[in-house]
């Protein structure tokens, strides 16, 4: 009896020290004052594991190895160096939100300047959160397209390529193929788009567009995870569309490309959008994807002249991160140096006005809409051709709006497009616009003004 | 035949409620202190702990007691959850839009009364239809109703991405946009909910319900209305899990679209109940927060000891086996759910007092 009282007793005081072990472990780091910190902390939101981990994993080895590149080779930002530790979503909306919510302090005293939620459901949970904590989202090729008003949205930044830009430039690059805009005037388009709220999202840029110059949209949803397509483009062989613009999602693409030489519709017809548009899209539909396009704002390749410095100073000193040597300069890589190099400048845009040390959110705020890479910026990076001009400003979070266009030849992509694809963006922004301030009416939000 | 096959659900959704000592008193108490801590909480906890851990852990624990009464209690499997909590998000959303005169908590509640009628009809079919034939049949539903949401442009007000996002949430004029506001929206109404579940179960409805599940065709033979049980089962389910759902979407996460109520958070929500202990109110507490708190425990405890030494993809991936293990263990250890352990565990310790 007393001996299993006494095992009782052990257990409990056991219970008791793992209760500690929690309280100590939630409680959240010491804070120090700004003006101590001596590093930029930059928190990284991942997904390695999950359904979607196989386009994640190269994306981070992107962001990381450009960090590195900073802190090794350039000393930092200015002599700021970067600090980074990483926080696991699997691209789910609540540990996004548990993520964003365990970094926003900061760390050590240095605050966060800038979230890349990886993910769209949790960049949409964020939105509201990030305004009242004053952290800029940078979004890069997905999120709130009405986010490009700045004046209603402060703390959003869907920056590059949004998905009405990707559709208009695939438009655009049709116009280009067959001879000029006044051209597309009686053509068929098919956008062919996995069901979901994303897939949706080109409906109304495409409508818009195809009233403006003449030609026929035609929407094919197909349902998620789209593994089966033959219904979808029996239905364009008796459509015959002049072309067919893909906007799928993981194994939706292959399958599509492969269903589309079933029905014998010819590849080198069909645009596939931001994220029908890498390697791993293409891989496994085979030979057959040989001659499929891709609209893109991170063009494959490693020939660019930042890649040349990455190799030198860190894969070839073993200190990438990429797991697979052959990932360097894919799309999803080449999407990471990318992310990397805007949020780099737009610290470097703050420290210019506010100081060099590291940067808070609202100071990063203020980087970002003052944000200015021009092409003579971006060649002292080495990122010409790598990366699009982009100037932001309060009333244009986007910047870009432009696409390359890339074919597949069987073993890898190449640029194809007459440099950058330009989207309509005149045409676009003032139904943006709409839609900002409707979304600003639903909610009672007072737009501010455009400082510049 | 039909016997046949109502076991086999029976099995899983088996009478243990009426068999657990009444420990009215002591759990009355004990809830009550519990209530004053959370509610003691936004005096000193920061918003991680508020946006992140404990406004979801709320309302998991709320839609896993909309969960309970159904198929714990009532002895109805579901896997219609997700969609009955879009139900409760999207009419929310649009009440609090197209009516604004109308306060909040109506609102609400209103939103849940939409759910617990869309539920009503997924139910209709449960006086025909048994045990994973049930099953099968809720999960057209939840099919149905995120296909619904996604397609037709009005119940998100035509916005770009088919999400919603709330309106100002205010109750008479004060201003709940902040954590603790959400945080007190959340926790008040988890409350309220949950005496008036405690009080349900206790009910003439609540016994049955208890009969319907035991055994349906006894309580037919002894004159219980089986098809009357069965449907309030189904409406008063649904309704919480609705009014969880609108707190999901506008308390919790401020923007969502429908794939946040996917086929994936009806599992989350029937493991909650499973591993909680069904046919138990606080079980959904407790497994909510083996749910929900464990994993994010865990990644602290990971991070803190293993932070940059383990590559991040595999810590995560041992995170998950040793996650998965401990569901594992815990099942091993009482099947009948982490209630049952519970008070097992409180009734030792009550010995071990006297002694």
């Amino acid at each position: 009896m007393s001996l299993q009282g006494r095992g009782l007793r052990v257990s409990t005081m056991r219970w008791l020290a793992a209760a500690a072990t929690i309280g100590l472990s939630f409680a959240v780091g010491a804070v120090a004052s700004a003006e101590d910190a001596k590093t930029q902390y930059f928190p990284l939101s991942t997904f390695r594991v999950g359904a979607y981990a196989s386009s994640g994993i190269p994306v981070w080895a992107g962001v990381i190895d450009y960090f590195r590149y900073i802190n090794e080779v350039e000393g930092g930002i200015n002599g700021v160096k970067l600090v980074w530790d990483e926080c696991e979503t699997n691209w789910e909306v609540e540990k996004g939100v548990e993520c964003y919510e365990r970094v926003k302090a900061g760390k050590n005293g240095s605050p966060v300047p800038i979230f890349l939620p990886h993910g769209d459901p949790i960049s949409k949970a964020l939105t509201e959160k990030s305004a009242a904590d004053k952290i800029p989202l940078v979004t890069i090729a997905y999120g709130r397209t009405e986010a490009i008003d700045g004046r209603v949205f402060p703390y959003s930044f869907p920056v590059v390529f949004s998905f009405w830009s990707e559709a208009s430039s695939a438009v655009n690059f049709i116009a280009e193929k067959v001879g000029g805009k006044e051209k597309l005037k009686g053509l068929k388009i098919a956008t062919v788009y996995h069901d979901s709220p994303y897939g949706k999202e080109t409906q109304v840029p495409l409508a818009h567009l195809a009233k403006t110059y003449g030609f026929e949209d035609i929407q094919i949803p197909v349902p998620h995870p789209g593994n089966d397509q033959s219904a979808q483009w029996a239905k364009i062989r008796q459509l015959k569309p002049d072309w067919v613009f893909l906007r799928g999602w993981g194994v939706m693409t292959p399958v599509a490309i492969k269903t589309a030489a079933k029905v014998g519709f010819p590849v080198d017809h069909i645009i596939g959008g931001i994220w029908s548009g890498s390697e791993e899209d293409v891989r496994p539909a085979g030979s057959v994807a040989k001659g499929y396009l891709a609209i893109t704002p991170f063009p494959a390749g490693s020939n660019f002249e930042i890649h040349q410095k990455l190799k030198t100073y860190i894969l070839d000193k073993g200190l990438s991160d990429l797991k697979d040597p052959k990932s360097f300069g894919s799309v999803y890589y080449n999407s990471g140096v990318d992310e990397a190099i805007i949020s780099v400048e737009a610290i470097r845009t703050a420290q210019a006005h506010f100081g060099v040390r590291p940067i808070n959110g609202e100071e990063a705020q203020w980087g970002l809409e003052h944000l200015d890479l021009s092409e003579k910026r971006l060649a002292e990076i080495g990122a010409t051709g790598l990366e699009q001009p982009l100037k932001l400003s309060a009333k244009d979070h986007e910047g870009g709006g432009a696409g390359k266009v890339l074919q597949w030849d069987g073993e890898k992509w190449n640029i194809v497009s007459d440099g950058w694809v330009r989207s309509d963006r005149e045409l676009l922004l003032p139904l943006i616009y709409e839609r900002a301030a409707a979304y600003a009416k639903e909610k009672g939000i007072k737009a501010r003004e455009a400082t510049n | 035949m039909s016997s046949v096959s109502s076991n086999a659900i029976g099995d899983f959704v088996s009478p243990r409620a009426a068999n657990r000592p009444p420990h009215t008193i002591l759990g009355a108490g004990l809830a009550l202190a519990a209530l004053g801590t959370l509610a003691a909480v936004p005096l000193m906890a920061n918003d991680y702990w508020l946006n992140a851990v404990l406004i979801p852990f709320l309302i998991m624990s709320l839609t896993g007691l909309g969960l309970n009464l159904l198929m714990g209690y009532a002895g109805q499997a579901s896997l219609g959850t997700g969609g009955f909590m879009s139900v409760g998000a999207y009419a929310t959303y649009n009440l609090l839009l197209r009516l604004p005169e109308l306060p909040l908590p109506v609102s609400l509640l209103l939103g849940g009364v939409i759910a617990g009628l869309v539920g009503l009809i997924a139910g209709l079919l449960s006086l025909r239809i048994k045990g994973f034939y049930l099953v099968a049949s809720t999960l057209a539903t939840q099919f149905f109703l995120e296909w619904l949401f996604n397609q037709y442009g009005w119940f998100s007000n035509y916005s770009t991405s088919s999400s919603i996002s709330a309106p100002r949430l205010a109750i008479l004029g004060h201003d709940l946009s902040s954590p603790t506001g959400r945080y007190l929206l959340t926790l008040a109404t988890v409350a309220v909910v949950t005496v008036i579940a405690v009080r349900l179960v206790r009910s003439q409805t609540g016994l049955t319900w208890m009969a319907i599940r035991d055994m349906d065709t006894a309580a037919e033979v002894i004159g219980i209305p089986i098809a009357s049980g069965k449907l309030k089962a189904f409406f008063v389910s649904s309704l919480i899990i609705g009014i969880a759902g609108a707190l999901w979407a506008f308390a919790y996460l401020g923007t969502v679209d429908a794939r946040s109520f996917n086929l994936d958070r009806s599992f989350q929500v029937m493991f909650i109940i499973i591993l909680g202990g069904m046919g138990s109110i606080v079980g959904n507490y407790l497994g909510a927060a083996f749910m929900i708190l464990l994993p994010i425990l865990l990644d602290h405890i990971a991070a803190g000891l293993f932070g940059g030494s383990i590559d991040p993809g595999q810590l995560e991936n041992l995170q998950k086996a040793f996650f998965g293990g401990l569901i594992i263990w815990f099942l091993i250890k009482e099947p009948n759910g982490l209630a049952a352990l519970a008070a097992r565990l409180g009734s030792r310790l009550s010995a071990s007092l006297r002694r």
